[in-house]
C-alpha cells in the first residue's frame, strides 16, 4: 500500500456482499456468463444487516418510544411526535386534506429513507440509500402509487393534468409531449438525486480518510472528514426530507383531480 | 475479504451501484423491509401517536376551559365579597345614623327636662325672693315705725299713729 503511494478505494464501501460467505473470485463474472457464486436474491446480505437495523430502529423509535402513551412525553415518544407532527403537516400542507389518509405511506418513505442515510453515517455502516437499486425501487413505488391512484380516483380525467388548459390553444400539444416527458422523468430525478448526494458524500469521505495516512496532510484530511461529516449528516436529513416532500408533491396530483 | 469481493464483482462493472448481480437481492429485501415498516406504523405506531397528541390537545383544551371557568367562579366570589361589604357598610351607616338619632331623642329630652326643671326651679327661686324681699321691706317699715315712735316718745311728743305710718312709707317710697 506505502509502496505504490495511496491505495485509495473509496466505491469499496458501497459493494454489497453476502454477509456469511465469501464470493469466490471468478465465480461471479457476468459479463462472462458466470452467475454460480453470485449474491442470491433470498440471502442475508450487508444491504439486508443495515435494512433490518433501520427497521428495528425505526420501530424501537415510534413503537417502544410511544409505548408508555403518555400525556407528558418522554424524550423519545416527543421525538417520535416530533417526526409524526412534521410529515403530518407536511402531508396536509401539500396534498391537501384529502391526503392525509396516504400518510403512513409518506412516513415509512421518510423513515426508511431518514434512517438508512443516518445509520450509514455510522463507522463501518452501509447505506442502502447509495444504491440506485434502492432509490429507484421506492421512486418507482411512489411513481406507479400516484399514477394507479391517480387513474383510481379521476379515471381518464387524470390525464387531463397534461393538457394544460390555460395555455394557448396552439401551445398545449407541445406543452402537452414536455409534461408528459416530465412526468416519466420524474423518478429518474426523485431516486439518482438520493442515491447521488449520499454516494457522493461518502466516497469523498473515503478519500479524505485515505489521504489521512499520509502524515504530512493527515491533520488537514481528518479536519476535513469532521467538516464533510458535518455536512452529511445534514445532507442525510435534508434529502430524507426532500424525498418526501417531492412524493407529497406528486401524490398531489393523483388527489387533487385535474383541477389545478 | 473486500478485495476479493471488489475484485469479484464490482471490477468488472466499476461502480458497484451498477452490479446488476445484487439488484435482486437489494429490491427483495427493500421491499420487505418497507412492508414491516408500513405494518408497524399504520397498525400500531401511528394510530398511538395520533392518539396521544389528540389526547394531549384535549386536555390542554379541557386545562383551558377549566381555568377560565375558575377564573369566572374567582371574578364572581370577588363581585360576591364587593357587594357584600357594600352592603354591611350601608348596613352599619344605617345603624350609626339611628343610633344618632336615638341618642339625639334621648339628648333633646333631657335637655327639655333639664330645661323645665330648671325653670321651675328658677320660678320659685324668684318667687321665694320676692317673698323674702317683701317681708325685709315690711320689717324696715315695721323697725322704722317703731323706732320713729320710740323716737318721738323719746323727745317727748305724742306719736300720732297713723301720721308717722304715712311719712314712714313716703320716705320708704322716695
Amino acid at each position: 500500500m506505502a509502496e505504490g503511494g495511496l491505495s485509495i478505494h473509496p466505491m469499496d464501501q458501497f459493494i454489497v456482499k453476502p454477509l456469511f460467505r465469501v464470493i469466490e473470485p471468478g465465480t461471479c463474472v457476468p459479463a462472462q456468463g458466470i452467475h454460480d457464486g453470485c449474491l442470491r436474491w433470498y440471502e442475508i446480505s450487508n444491504a439486508t444487516l443495515w435494512m433490518a437495523i433501520a427497521v428495528l430502529v425505526i420501530i424501537a423509535l415510534m413503537v417502544f418510544g410511544s409505548r408508555g402513551r403518555a400525556v407528558i412525553p418522554s424524550r423519545i415518544q416527543s421525538v417520535g411526535e416530533m417526526i409524526y407532527g412534521l410529515i403530518y403537516k407536511m402531508v396536509e400542507d401539500v396534498t391537501g386534506h384529502d391526503g392525509v389518509k396516504y400518510f403512513p405511506f409518506v412516513m415509512t418513505l421518510f423513515l426508511f429513507v431518514l434512517f438508512s442515510n443516518l445509520l450509514g453515517l455510522l463507522p463501518k455502516g452501509f447505506t442502502t440509500t447509495s444504491h440506485a437499486a434502492v432509490t429507484v425501487t421506492l421512486a418507482l413505488i411512489v411513481f406507479l402509487f400516484v399514477t394507479l391512484l391517480g387513474l383510481a380516483r379521476n379515471g381518464l380525467g387524470f390525464l387531463g393534468m397534461f393538457w394544460v388548459s390555460s395555455a394557448p390553444l396552439a401551445l398545449r400539444p407541445v406543452l402537452a409531449v414536455i409534461e408528459v416527458i416530465s412526468y416519466f422523468v420524474r423518478p429518474v430525478s426523485h431516486s439518482i438525486r438520493l442515491a447521488g448526494n449520499l454516494m457522493a458524500g461518502h466516497a469523498v469521505m473515503k478519500v479524505f480518510a485515505g489521504f489521512a495516512s499520509v502524515a504530512l496532510i493527515s491533520p488537514v484530511a481528518i479536519g476535513a472528514i469532521t467538516a464533510i461529516y458535518g455536512l452529511e449528516l445534514l445532507v442525510a436529513v435534508v434529502q430524507a426530507y426532500v424525498f418526501t416532500i417531492l412524493t407529497c408533491v406528486y401524490l398531489k396530483d393523483a388527489v387533487g383531480g385535474a383541477h389545478h | 475479504m473486500a478485495t476479493e469481493a471488489h475484485d469479484a464483482a464490482a471490477q468488472a462493472t466499476g461502480m458497484p451501484q451498477l452490479d446488476t448481480s445484487t439488484w435482486g437481492n437489494q429490491i427483495f429485501w427493500l421491499v420487505l423491509a418497507l412492508v414491516v415498516i408500513f405494518l408497524v406504523l399504520w397498525r400500531v405506531a401511528l394510530p398511538r401517536i395520533g392518539a396521544v397528541l389528540a389526547e394531549r390537545s384535549g386536555t390542554i383544551t379541557n386545562d383551558l376551559a377549566a381555568a377560565e371557568e375558575l377564573k369566572q367562579k374567582a371574578i364572581a366570589a370577588e363581585k360576591a365579597y364587593e357587594d357584600a361589604l357594600a352592603r354591611a357598610r350601608a348596613e352599619a351607616g344605617r345603624i350609626v345614623a339611628e343610633a344618632k338619632a336615638e341618642i339625639q331623642a334621648d339628648l333633646d329630652k333631657a335637655t327639655a327636662k333639664a330645661d323645665a326643671e330648671i325653670s321651675a326651679k328658677t320660678a320659685e327661686s324668684e318667687a321665694r325672693i320676692a317673698e323674702i324681699r317683701a317681708g325685709a321691706q315690711e320689717s324696715v317699715a315695721e323697725v322704722a315705725r317703731d323706732t320713729a315712735r320710740e323716737l318721738i316718745a323719746a323727745f317727748g311728743g305724742k306719736a300720732d299713729a297713723r301720721g308717722v305710718t304715712a311719712a314712714i312709707n313716703a320716705r320708704l317710697k322716695g
